[in-house]
């Protein structure tokens, strides 16, 4: 279990985390999100004792992380797959690891063997492909066999393969009863993914619940119908619901899709198809955050057209604090 | 539009694309599927010149490559956001860039404005997080407003916010007539990008088809059905022979569409409550068709044994 | 012209071109400054002394700078966007080669004259001038040197690709190479006599034997003026090969 309690990190001026406060449960594997310059990668490194809390204080298992002896063991974390010496091998960089926390080499076999590196583990690092080094990582994180994993973008550079199999390792660690903290910004893959969600903006705390409540929340509702009898349907709907056309069909909001359903029958309207829209993870998170990204989503309402090209709705623009860095 | 023929690369003993054949269309979204190692990136530097083909040939616009009179002007591509010198400004970057194929300098700051960098185009492109480099990337294709545009993975370090505005930007593309071809391992965001898609394993062609039938040509279609009279649609359903599981809460029917359905709980004055057809998950298409054929089956494997060979 | 102008903005709009610049002249001026100051007041020092540091260092550093010039772009991959625009390869090659080489004719010649005209500050009295033929060569040759010297530079880089084996191997060259090959029993001489390098000294500074402080004088047969065509000769052999294997290799 991972417990952060007001959690504050300041660099200079800008308060990166700000009085955040969350919990990531044993048995779950619980998404990280936020948008870029939200505070992420600050409350991972926070969470490993790399950087130190002006206030708050974060514990896993009750612990804080400098307090852990063998922290390997305890806590596996992937935060940044190039972090390694590339002229040494995959086999290598694990021994030198394992043996800070005293961990056997039998043990090495084994985490090579779990992400499938065993046949390139005295291959030079160097050598690897992005998604080999994201293996690597995550072998890496294993070393320890500990309770508490973090990953950070665990599926970069994977290839479709890489990702299923990366999903199903997550949530096995989850069914072990370890406690599984990935951030991402890949949603879709997310929404596969996590069962609890934290969710972060400008360093503070925007939500924090199951995966299930966050998409429940999204405005994207509503049921999709078609029928042969469109004036029965709509004389049916009138004054009960709202709806918008969609290529040959209906959307309709405000009724659920059993209600729709009754009042079709009894207008004799066939149905061909009664479809609830579910929304999707996206969707709640584009609309929780909106307010809380950086640079407001302004630029994105407003479409800047580009005289000789496309005239492409411009992305919010980059802060120069970001390359500061 | 890009059109391959018989395409083939050697690089010693490894084939790495081989006798490929595709095009793609103007106007549309192709998305460019395939494992690790299948030979995307290979097809791609040969679209663009880089890798010349050891057989077979691929043109844009009937064209080759080399044959095209300022290129950029015609095919933008963004291959690897981190092909930039690091000591080297934004704008400088562009500059050159823009300079080469006699692109009017005001562009730059177009194209800048466009990708939301202006604030930082003086900065070097060395400290820039790997989302900012995707924008520059993204910027450089865009700078002689090309009919075609190449993407390697461009959602690559952008925040969901980011993801949604390529997404939306490449379907505008698309929408001005534009041939846009992206290679991506992020399916479920191919699922929403791609119109069509065309598939390689170990070099050569799976597949080239819209998304819709690559999807269904490998999940099976089923409905979910949903109704407060589930026993007697049951029965009504079997006895037009479609095939009914599901439980005492929902049913699945499989072999018979939703108009049909809806058909024949009409008939039999039935109401429903609920009546979606399922469609199944791109991820789910590829991995079925992709990993059907052992030889197919590239992804970690092949990319070992590449990573053993280029070690000795 | 437009490739010219590419091959400009590339190459000003990164440091280390800068940095070899001030170090090229640093070394070329501030050699002159040793020379003209450890030297006793009544032993005059000749304008081949002032030009010590520019002939035997100044060269290197240009050299790096332009071997980088190449190196980093395979480096950083911009070789692939830059022949993603200029498909043909080569004209962007040349460019890239006349960019350079016109970079570093600037620089030596404000090194060499700055060196001399340091020379002449300090050592007012030892009739430092350009005088002779020799003299004009020695000085004002310095930039046309480290043009050709930066083309076979760019043309190494383009071949090797990899900086620090292009600088190590230029520089080993330089520095040691040429002069090794004088150990080679009866025919390392006359080898000697056309190496480029050495043909190169030729042209700056004739076979006339200096006053002590510069540096040895060549052995080249050819002419000041054929030297200076031999050496350009060998550059674009080099410029030449390296362009046909660069449009055949897969970028």
């Amino acid at each position: 279990m991972i417990e952060a309690s007001t959690l504050t990190k300041r660099y200079g001026v800008t308060t990166a985390v700000n009085e955040l406060t969350f919990t990531a449960r044993s048995g779950r594997v619980t998404g990280f999100l936020g948008p870029n310059g939200a505070g992420k990668s600050t409350t991972m490194r926070l969470i490993l004792g790399l950087d130190t809390p002006d206030s708050g204080t974060v514990h896993i298992d009750g612990v804080p992380y400098r307090r852990l002896k063998d922290p390997l063991r305890t806590v596996g974390a992937m935060l940044d797959a190039t972090w390694r010496h590339p002229g040494r091998s995959g086999r290598a960089h694990l021994r030198w690891l394992a043996a800070t926390n005293g961990i056997p080499d039998k043990r090495v076999e084994e985490v090579l063997a779990l992400v499938g590196l065993t046949s390139v583990g005295d291959t030079r690092v160097l050598q690897y492909s992005l998604g080999m080094q994201q293996r690597l990582g995550i072998a890496a994180a294993m070393l320890g066999d500990p309770r508490v994993l973090l990953f950070d973008e665990p599926v970069n550079g994977l290839d479709p393969e890489g990702m299923v199999w990366i999903r199903q390792l997550l949530h096995s660690l989850a069914a072990d009863g370890r406690t599984v903290f990935v951030s991402s910004h890949l949603l879709p893959e997310m929404a596969q993914t996590a069962q609890d969600l934290v969710v972060i903006g400008r360093g503070r705390l925007i939500y924090q619940g199951t995966m299930d409540e966050f998409v429940a929340r999204t405005n994207e509702h509503g049921v999709r119908v078609r029928t042969p009898h469109v004036a029965e349907l709509r004389a049916a709907l009138t004054g009960q619901a709202e709806f918008t056309e969609d290529g040959g069909a209906f959307v309709v909001s405000g009724l659920d899709s059993d209600r729709i359903g009754q009042l079709a029958f009894d207008a004799g309207a066939t149905l061909h198809e009664l479809s609830p829209i579910s929304g999707s993870l996206e969707q709640a998170y584009l609309d929780l955050t909106r307010e809380a990204v950086e640079f407001p989503a302004a630029a994105m309402a407003s479409p800047v057209s580009v005289a000789s090209v496309s005239p492409v709705s411009s992305v919010s623009p980059v802060s120069s604090s970001e390359v500061a860095k | 539009m890009i059109e391959a023929t018989g395409l083939t690369k050697r690089y010693g003993k490894t084939l790495a694309v081989n006798n490929l054949s595709f095009s793609v269309a103007a106007g549309q979204v192709t998305g460019f599927l395939g494992p690790n190692g299948a030979g995307k990136s290979t097809t791609m530097r040969m679209i663009l010149g880089l890798d010349n083909p050891t057989g077979g040939q691929v043109t844009i616009g009937g064209k080759k490559y080399h044959d095209l009179k300022e290129p950029l002007r015609t095919v933008g591509a963004l291959l690897d956001a981190k092909w930039v010198h690091p000591n080297r400004s934004a704008r400088a970057h562009l500059q050159w860039m823009a300079k080469s194929n006699r692109i009017p300098a005001a562009r730059v700051d177009e194209v800048l404005e466009t990708v939301g960098l202006t604030s930082v185009a003086g900065k070097r492109a060395g400290g820039f997080s790997l989302g900012m480099s995707q924008r520059l990337g993204i910027a450089a294709a865009l700078l002689g407003d090309p009919e075609v545009l190449l993407f390697d993975e461009p959602v690559n370090g952008l925040d969901p916010e980011g993801i949604l505005w390529i997404r939306k930007f490449m379907h505008r593309l698309a929408e001005e007539g534009r041939t846009v071809f992206v290679s991506s391992h992020l399916l479920s965001e191919m699922a929403l990008t791609a119109s069509n898609l065309v598939v390689i394993g170990r070099g050569q062609l799976i597949s080239q088809s819209s998304t819709e039938d690559f999807v269904s040509r490998a999940a099976e279609n089923t409905v979910k059905v949903r109704s407060p009279q589930l026993a007697e649609l049951r029965d009504a359903l079997q006895r037009a022979s479609a095939e009914v599981t599901g439980d005492d809460k929902a049913l699945v029917v499989s072999g018979m569409d939703s108009d049909k359905i809806g058909e024949i709980a009409a008939a039999n004055r039935i109401v429903l409550h609920e009546l979606s057809p399922q469609t199944g998950s791109l991820e789910q298409a590829f991995m079925q068709i992709t990993g059907d054929s052992v030889e197919y089956h590239t992804g970690l494997d092949a990319e070992a044994q590449h990573v053993l060979e280029s070690a000795k | 012209m437009n490739l010219l102008a590419v091959e400009r903005i590339k190459l000003f709009s990164t440091r280390s071109p800068w940095w070899c610049a001030l170090i090229t002249l640093a070394l070329t001026i501030g050699f002159a400054a040793i020379i003209a100051g450890a030297s006793p007041a009544d032993q005059p020092i000749n304008v081949s002394a002032t030009q010590f540091g520019g002939s035997q260092f100044g060269i290197a550093v240009v050299m790096v700078l332009a071997a980088l010039a190449v190196t980093t772009e395979y480096r950083f991959n911009t070789i692939r966007t830059t022949f993603q625009a200029v498909p043909h390869r080569s004209p962007a090659l040349v460019a890239k080669a006349v960019v350079v080489a016109l970079a570093a004719l600037v620089i030596g010649e404000i090194a060499a004259f700055g060196a001399l005209g340091l020379g002449m500050l300090m050592r007012p009295n030892d009739g430092l001038g350009l005088h002779t033929t020799q003299d004009w060569l020695n000085v004002a040759g310095m930039g046309p040197v480290f043009a050709i010297s930066a083309v076979l530079a760019v043309a190494l880089g383009i071949l090797i690709r990899h900086s620090a084996g292009a600088i190590a191997l230029l520089l080993i060259y330089y520095l040691a190479v040429e002069e090794l090959v004088q150990l080679i029993p009866k025919i390392g001489h006359t080898i000697h006599e056309w190496l480029p390098f050495n043909v190169a000294n030729k042209f700056l500074r004739g076979s006339a034997v200096g006053g002590g402080d510069g540096p040895p004088p060549s052995d080249a047969p050819l002419s000041p003026g054929w030297a200076l065509a031999y050496f350009a000769g060998i550059a674009i052999v080099f410029l030449l090969v390296a362009l046909g294997v660069a449009k055949k290799r897969d970028a």
